[in-house]
C-alpha cells in the first residue's frame, strides 16, 4: 500500500494500531476517572496526571520494598493512591467548595506540581523499569502480526474496568445515588443519603482508575516522574471531543482517539502528536460542547 | 442616594490618586532598579510582568482562566528571534511581527475556545498550547531542542543601538509600561466596562444587545497580542527562544505570579511577577524544588489568600488598585 508517499507495510499498520489501542486504553481510563470526577464535583481534576504516575511508582515500589507483585500491585496501588485522593478531597478540595471551580481546578494544579516536583528531585528524569509479569510475557502469532500478551492483556483489562465502571454508575441502586447527587445534593442529603462521604469516595475512585492505569503503563512505558505530564494534555482534549461529564462518551472516545492517533503515525507521522488536538479544534466548531456532551 | 453619590464620587477620586502615586512609584522603581540589581534580570522580570499583566486581562476582567497563555508568549519569541536572526529585521519590527503572530494564534484558538466557559474553557486552552508546543518542537525554524540562538539585537528603528545595555534598558522599560497602560487603558474603557459587565452578568449583558463573544474574543486576541508583545521583547533581550517559553509549566507559572500578586488588580501581575522570577533566581540552585515551592505558593494562595498581594491591601485600604 502506497499513501500520501509512505510505503506502509502491513505488519507496521497493525503494529501501530496496537500500540494506538493501548494508548486508547490509557486514554480511556484516565479520561474516565476525570469524567467521574467532573461529574460529581464539577471540578477538573489537573492532578490526574501525577495520579497516574504515583500509581506507577507504587507498583514498583511495592515489587521493590515490600516484594509484592504486579497482581498485587494492580489491586494495592489502586487503593492507597485513591485513599491519597479521597485525603487530598477532604483536606483541601472540601474547603474550596462555595468558591468558583477555577479555585479548585488551580488547587488540583499545584498539587500536581508539587507530586511531580518531589518526585522528579527524588528519581530524576529517566525512567525506572518494570518487568512484565511472567504469565503476561510472550506472543501469540495472530496469523497476520505477532501480538505481544501483555498488550492484549492491557486493552481488555482496561476495556472490562471502563465497562464495569459505566454499568456501576448507570445500572445499580449506587450509580443512581450518585447520578441523583449530581443532579441535586440537597435533595438526595434529605433522604438520608451521606453526600459529602459519597464525594470524597468519588474523587477517591476516580484517582484509583488513574492509579490503575499507571499500573498498567508501567511495564510498558518504564516509571517516570514526567510520564503523566506527557499525557494529561492529550487527556483534556479526549474529554473536550467527548463532551465533559458524558461517561461512555469519554470511554468511546478514547480508545477511537488513540487508534486515531496510531493510523497518523502511519499515513502522517509528523502530525501524530497534534492530530487529537487538530481534531479537538474540528469538533469544536461543530459541536461545542462535545460528541456526547450536553449544553451546559 | 445623594449621600452614596457623593461617597462613589469620592471613592473614585480617592481611587484615581491611589493609582497615580502607584504609578510613580513604580515608574521610580524601574528607573533605580537597574543600579540597585542586575539590569538583565529586571529586564526579564518586566518582560514576565507585562505576560501577567496581559494574562491578568483575561482572568481579572473577563474571568476566562487560560490555562495555555504560553502559546503566545512562546509563538512570538520564535517569530521576533526568527525574523531578526535570520530576516535580518530591525528589532522593532521584529517584535511587532512577534506581536502579529501571536494575535493571530489568539483570534483563532479564541474563536474556538471562547464558546465554552468555566473549566471547560480552561481545558481547551492547555489543549491548544499542547499542540502549538508540539508544533514548535517539529517546526524547522525553532530549531527543536536548540532553539533559536544568538539574537542579535540590532538598533531599534535603525537609531537606537540595543546591543548598549543602558539603552536596551530603556527600550525594555517603555514597552512595558506602553503594554501595561494599554491593559489599564483597556480595562477602564466603556470596552472594559462590557467586560466587566458580561463577567458579572453574562446573559443580562446579551439581553441588553451585548454580542458577549464578540466581546471576550476582542480580549482574547488583545491578551495574547500582549503575551506575544512579551515574548518577543524577551526574545530581544535574552537573545534567543526557547521551548521552555512556550511550556506548559510556563502557563502555570504566569497563573501563579498573578494569582500570588493579586487577579483582577493593576499592580498585582507586576507585584507577583517579581516575586516568582525573584523565586526563581535564588532558588535556581535547589533545581526541582523550585516546582515544589511553586505548587506550594499555588495551594497556599488558593486555600488563604485568594486575593492575592496587591489585592489584599486594596481591599484594606479600601481602594482599587
Amino acid at each position: 500500500m502506497n499513501l500520501f508517499g509512505h510505503a506502509i507495510s502491513m505488519p507496521q499498520l497493525f503494529g501501530q494500531l496496537l500500540i494506538g489501542l493501548i494508548n486508547g486504553s490509557f486514554y480511556a481510563l484516565l479520561s474516565l476517572g476525570l469524567a467521574v470526577i467532573f461529574g460529581m464535583l464539577t471540578i477538573v481534576n489537573f492532578a490526574h496526571g501525577a495520579f497516574y504516575m504515583m500509581g506507577a511508582f507504587a507498583a514498583y515500589f511495592l515489587l521493590q520494598g515490600a516484594g509484592l507483585n504486579y497482581w498485587w500491585a494492580l489491586i494495592l496501588s489502586p487503593l492507597m493512591i485513591g485513599a491519597i485522593g479521597a485525603i487530598v478531597e477532604r483536606l483541601f478540595l472540601k474547603r474550596l467548595a462555595g468558591f468558583d471551580p477555577l479555585y479548585s481546578l488551580l488547587l488540583t494544579f499545584g498539587l500536581a506540581l508539587i507530586i511531580q516536583g518531589l518526585f522528579q528531585n527524588y528519581f530524576g528524569a529517566s525512567g525506572l523499569p518494570y518487568a512484565i509479569p511472567k504469565q503476561l510475557g510472550g506472543a501469540y502469532n495472530l496469523g497476520f502480526m505477532f501480538l505481544p500478551i501483555y498488550r492484549g492483556w492491557v486493552i481488555v483489562a482496561s476495556a472490562v474496568v471502563c465497562l464495569a465502571t459505566w454499568l456501576v454508575i448507570e445500572k445499580t441502586k449506587l450509580g443512581a445515588y450518585l447520578r441523583a447527587a449530581t443532579e441535586n445534593p440537597t435533595m438526595v442529603r434529605a433522604f438520608g443519603i451521606n453526600v459529602p462521604r459519597m464525594v470524597t469516595l468519588t474523587y477517591g475512585f476516580g484517582v484509583a482508575l488513574a492509579a490503575f492505569a499507571g499500573v498498567l503503563a508501567a511495564p510498558i512505558n518504564q516509571v517516570r516522574p514526567g510520564m503523566g505530564a506527557d499525557i494529561i494534555a492529550v487527556v483534556f482534549a479526549v474529554v473536550v471531543i467527548g463532551g465533559m461529564g458524558s461517561i461512555l462518551g469519554s470511554i468511546l472516545t478514547g480508545f477511537v482517539l488513540g487508534v486515531v492517533e496510531g493510523l497518523t503515525k502511519v499515513f502522517y507521522p509528523e502530525a501524530s502528536n497534534t492530530v487529537v488536538f487538530v481534531i479537538m479544534a474540528i469538533v469544536l466548531l461543530i459541536r461545542p460542547t462535545g460528541l456526547f456532551g450536553r449544553a451546559a | 442616594m445623594a449621600v452614596e453619590a457623593v461617597i462613589a464620587v469620592d471613592a473614585t477620586e480617592r481611587n484615581r490618586r491611589a493609582n497615580a502615586i502607584a504609578f510613580a512609584v513604580m515608574v521610580a522603581l524601574i528607573a533605580i532598579a537597574p543600579f540597585v540589581a542586575y539590569p538583565f534580570f529586571i529586564m526579564n522580570a518586566l518582560c514576565f510582568a507585562l505576560f501577567a499583566c496581559a494574562f491578568n486581562l483575561l482572568i481579572g476582567y473577563a474571568n476566562l482562566l487560560s490555562l495555555g497563555h504560553a502559546m503566545f508568549l512562546g509563538l512570538a519569541s520564535y517569530v521576533c528571534a526568527h525574523a531578526a536572526k535570520v530576516w535580518g529585521l530591525e528589532p522593532v519590527s521584529a517584535i511587532a511581527l512577534g506581536v502579529a503572530a501571536s494575535a493571530f494564534l489568539g483570534f483563532v484558538t479564541g474563536a474556538l475556545a471562547i464558546r465554552s466557559v468555566g473549566i471547560y474553557f480552561a481545558m481547551i486552552t492547555v489543549a491548544f498550547s499542547q499542540m502549538v508546543f508540539f508544533f514548535c518542537v517539529e517546526a524547522p525554524f525553532t530549531h527543536g531542542e536548540d532553539g533559536i540562538q544568538a539574537v542579535p539585537q540590532g538598533r531599534a528603528l535603525g537609531l537606537i543601538d540595543l546591543s548598549n545595555p543602558w539603552l536596551l534598558y530603556a527600550f525594555v522599560a517603555a514597552v512595558f509600561l506602553f503594554g501595561f497602560l494599554a491593559v489599564q487603558r483597556t480595562v477602564n474603557s466603556p470596552f472594559g466596562e462590557i467586560l466587566k459587565a458580561i463577567r458579572e452578568n453574562e446573559p443580562r449583558a446579551v439581553s441588553l444587545g451585548y454580542r458577549s463573544l464578540q466581546y471576550k474574543l476582542a480580549a482574547f486576541t488583545l491578551s495574547a497580542a500582549i503575551a506575544g508583545l512579551a515574548g518577543a521583547t524577551k526574545a530581544i533581550v535574552a537573545q534567543n527562544a526557547s521551548l521552555t517559553d512556550v511550556s506548559f509549566a510556563m502557563s502555570g507559572e504566569v497563573v501563579l505570579m498573578t494569582l500570588v500578586g493579586g487577579m483582577g488588580t493593576f499592580y498585582g501581575p507586576v507585584v507577583g511577577a517579581l516575586i516568582v522570577v525573584s523565586m526563581q533566581n535564588y532558588l535556581a540552585q535547589f533545581g526541582e524544588w523550585v516546582t515544589v515551592i511553586q505548587g506550594v505558593v499555588f495551594v497556599a494562595c488558593v486555600l488563604a489568600f485568594r486575593r492575592g498581594i496587591v489585592g489584599e491591601l486594596a481591599a484594606r485600604a479600601k481602594i482599587a488598585l
